[in-house]
């Protein structure tokens, strides 16, 4: 029973400590929007080239919080299930 | 309150231990719709474009082609067609998600067989601008000892497409049950003094899952097929430029 119970305890933390992964991409996102809401300022013309870009980079920055994220989804809803087992 | 978050579910058994899960079955409808969306689009083409059915076809096709000759340059002729296709069946798989199926793009194997294609192209460009002894010799630059490294970055190129893709569309599947069973749960405890069977209907679960799908059905799902054929396009331009 305590493994059990100190298995899925592991299991929860480690997903919780995993979306720490997702301070990240909220910080270059929220840069690169800034600098784009710049760039539009400087240059109003330029504002759906700057726009597409800008969305571009945020999809690509945004994946290394994805990866957390399916860190932390597996932890939740597959370790616990095959950890289990094994014992 | 019970959230049961699954991935496809399988079908059907063939035998010789071939499964046919929901993923497959949502493809062949999704090829089913383009094949037909197409066929409706093209029939009965006239010199000069009568009905509305024609110009839009030819906008889509013009479009495509406009959008790859920015993208790439002069020479990839070829190319718009493989791209329209990629775009049009990842985002019409996507977009599956609205009509409450299984979107197939949830599904790993899916993306991953879409970038190992792209993986293969990259490849071939490279090995036709570089030949093969240049193309490994360019992984042992700077210094031989990096090669190993080299060959990582080489190799992360079609898993990161297909997690990228997986991941936002899946994400979007998972959040959305688990604020469904968030919303039944908290519409039971706030209407249990009503009368019934009336107790049991989740009003919550009106109103706010539709801004949800806005964005991760919608917005996600055109943004992520719109990167990943970029990412095609700027990886193949760039492995077939001489280094």
């Amino acid at each position: 029973m305590m493994e059990k119970a100190i298995v899925l305890a592991a299991c929860a933390i480690g997903a919780g400590i995993s979306m720490l992964g997702g301070i990240g991409p909220g910080i270059g996102e929220g840069y690169a929007v800034g600098k784009a809401c710049e760039a539009i300022g400087r240059q109003p013309e330029s504002k759906g080239e700057v726009t597409t870009t800008m969305l571009m980079g945020c999809a690509v920055a945004e994946t290394t919080g994805l990866y957390s994220l399916i860190i932390g989804l597996l932890l939740i809803f597959v370790a616990p299930i095959t950890f289990l087992n094994r014992l | 309150m019970s959230v049961d978050i699954t991935g496809a579910e399988i079908l059907f058994r063939l035998p010789l231990g071939i499964v046919i899960t929901e993923t497959q079955v949502n493809m062949w409808i999704v090829m089913l719709v383009i094949a037909m969306l197409c066929k409706y689009l093209t029939s009965n083409l006239k010199i000069k474009p009568e009905g509305k059915r024609q110009v839009i076809a030819e906008y889509i096709v013009n479009l495509a082609n406009k959008f790859i000759k920015d993208n790439m340059g002069p020479g990839f002729k070829n190319f718009p067609p493989f791209i329209a296709a990629l775009f049009s069946i990842s985002l019409f798989s996507s977009l599956l998600g609205l009509l409450g199926m299984y979107p197939p793009t949830a599904d790993l194997n899916t993306t991953l067989g879409w970038a190992v294609v792209v993986f293969i192209l990259i490849l071939y460009y490279k090995f036709k601008t570089n030949g093969f002894g240049g193309y490994f010799k360019g992984l042992m630059e700077p210094l031989p000892i990096l090669a190993p490294f080299n060959l990582i970055g080489e190799f992360s190129t079609p898993i990161s497409m297909a997690i990228r893709l997986f991941g936002n569309i899946s994400t979007g599947v998972v959040i959305s049950a688990l604020v469904y069973a968030a919303l039944a749960w908290l519409s039971g405890v706030v209407f249990q003094w009503l009368p019934g069977t009336l107790a049991n209907i989740p009003y919550l679960q009106l109103g706010l899952p539709a801004i949800l799908s806005l964005y991760f059905d919608i917005f996600s799902s055109v943004l992520q097929s719109f990167v990943f054929c970029m990412l095609t396009i700027l990886y193949i331009s760039q492995a077939s430029t001489k280094e």
